[in-house]
């Protein structure tokens, strides 16, 4: 099997405090990997070292078999990310921030016009294609960052916390639109507080305190902890 | 017992968006009310016509009798109020932060320290660091505590646990109850719809528009249809081959299950067991279930 993001013994320190330390695991290829852990246990600091925004201090790790510590830039290619906080353009319209997204990835300009148009027709988006990011509602943005993150078809796509704040239908929506790109073989590493959605991944694996804690099938999960719900095992892990 | 809060036929619109829908409400004292509801349903512009922050376009609206226009002066006395985003001043220390909001209602940390105590205990070993500088979860309770240091009568938060971790959403609502036991009213609004449970009462709200007013009991016991919860190992397919079922009234994906509801409204579940039966499914369990608050706002989504 592929596996297309790799960590061995990976540890980042900030002077003398270890934010991560000594993680183990890997993902395999159209994976859908729920990355747990409580507000301040080290998710964001591993999602930046594997997007190869921050260099690692021990240990080591890959992603889409490329090295963090040397090919940080490479990496930069062949990853999608996404966030709830910033991810498109306010001030620029949709089909604005398609072809800057695909022009910063060097598309070629035939390319763009197709993915622009495949896109919007997708999303529902054809009449709103001159409208700006701003007017949209919180649902569509999201929808439409995810798509745009996997323009450059890449084999990862890091999505933090990116079901924030929308309605029940939209948010199950938007997970319909996960399983379709990780059928199409994307590996998908996804942060969530939606407990319900961690039900939604392949496997999950939790964070405490730095260090990973408790890594499965959310089945198995269940079952190691004794409880019926991915709620009860966060509950049960963060609080030791 | 009297009302903290009165919502008479509020309306506000921003240019031809209509945020708020003619919203009528009452909220009782020492109630906790949950409004529930997604981004852009109108929540924080309910809270800040109530906080005195922005005008109604139509309607009136009154805290504890003073009406959020004539009277604001006084209603911004005896309110506190926690907005969505964090609003401290990042760049004072913990301590700072919350001596200034004591002081500009004219009073100390000290007069007021066993109200705010539980909450700013835990902060307190960090109080000479920036606000700016907290993780996630120390801001927010913070907040809590300079939205508290003058002894308010009334209580809003506006998502004060968006993007926390289950853990600290857990702590902060058993906080909420015991300021309750201090008297204290509280208006609180959250995208979870878990957390509807820990409320008294509860409204859902979307488009602008107040669904449902309820305790979340009496919502879930006026769900309008049998329940259906479908396992299987192949969930997926069976969500995709239900979809295009002729009998499906809805069906979503809610954790390890899937919930179906039958157009059929007196469905039992051998009739459905023989019918998917005959749809070609991967192996599956059927069981008839209790409605989730969720439940009820997909229901109340659906019918608008």
């Amino acid at each position: 099997m592929d596996h297309v993001i790799t960590s061995n013994n990976l540890t980042k320190k900030f002077g003398n405090f270890t934010a991560v330390d000594r993680i183990s695991f890997s993902v395999l290829k159209g994976e859908i990997f729920g990355f747990l852990g409580a507000n301040g246990a080290g998710k964001t600091t591993v999602m930046k070292m594997f997007c190869g925004l921050l260099s690692p201090t021990g240990g080591e790790g890959s992603v889409a078999g490329l090295d963090i510590f040397t090919q940080r830039e490479k990496i930069k290619k062949r990853i999608g990310y996404m966030s709830q906080r910033f991810s498109l353009y306010e001030d620029l319209t949709v089909s604005e921030n398609i072809t800057f997204y695909a022009g910063i990835y060097g598309l070629k300009k035939n390319d763009i016009k197709e993915k622009r148009e495949a896109l919007t027709e997708r999303l529902h988006l054809g009449d709103f294609q001159n409208n700006l990011i701003s007017s949209l509602p919180l649902g569509w943005k999201q929808k439409l960052a995810f798509s745009v993150a996997l323009i450059h078809s890449p084999d990862i796509v890091f999505l933090d916390e990116p079901t924030g704040g929308v309605d029940p239908v939209t948010r199950r929506q938007f997970w319909d639109l996960i399983y379709e790109a990780a059928r199409q073989g994307v590996t998908i590493f996804v942060t969530t507080h939606y407990m319900d959605e961690a039900e939604y991944c392949d496997r999950i694996s939790m964070m405490v305190d730095g260090r990973i804690e408790a890594l499965g099938k959310p089945s198995e999960l269940k079952t190691q902890f004794g409880v019926k719900t991915m709620n009860e095992v966060f509950l049960k892990l963060a609080r030791k | 017992m009297s009302q903290a809060v009165i919502i008479d036929h509020v309306s506000k619109n921003y240019g031809k968006i209509k945020a708020l829908r003619n919203i009528n409400l009452e909220i009782q004292q020492q109630e906790i009310f949950g409004l529930i509801g997604p981004d852009g349903a109108g929540k924080t512009s309910l809270f800040r016509i109530l906080t005195t922050l922005l005008l109604p376009d139509e309607g009136r609206a009154s805290i504890l009798g003073q009406d959020v226009i004539r009277d604001y002066k006084k209603i911004r006395k005896i309110i506190g109020y926690m907005p969505g985003r964090f609003s401290l001043y990042q760049d004072l220390s913990v301590e700072e932060n919350l001596s200034l909001f004591a002081a500009i209602f004219g009073t100390t940390i000290e007069e007021n320290y066993d109200l705010v105590k539980e909450i700013y205990s835990q902060i307190e070993p960090f109080k000479k660091r920036k606000a700016g500088n907290l993780s996630g979860g120390m801001k927010q309770k913070l907040a809590l505590s300079c939205a508290l240091i003058h002894k308010p009568e009334i209580l809003f938060l506006d998502e004060p646990t968006t993007g926390v971790d289950p853990v600290s959403r857990k702590e902060f609502w058993g906080m909420l109850r015991r300021l309750k036991d201090y008297g204290i009213t509280i208006l609180v609004s959250t995208p979870y719809m878990d957390e509807a449970n820990l409320c008294d009462r509860i409204g859902l709200i979307q488009n602008g528009e107040l669904l449902s007013v309820n305790t979340p009991e009496q919502l879930k016991s006026e769900y309008p249809n049998r329940l259906f919860a479908i396992h299987s190992e192949k969930k997926y397919q069976i969500l995709q081959s239900l979809k295009g079922y002729e009998n499906t009234h809805s069906i979503f994906s809610f954790g390890d299950e899937i919930h179906y509801v039958d157009k059929r409204k007196n469905a039992i579940p051998e009739v459905l067991e023989n019918d998917f039966n005959g749809l070609d499914l991967p192996e599956f369990k059927l069981k008839e279930i209790q409605p989730t608050v969720e439940d009820c706002f997909l229901e109340l989504m659906q019918q608008k």
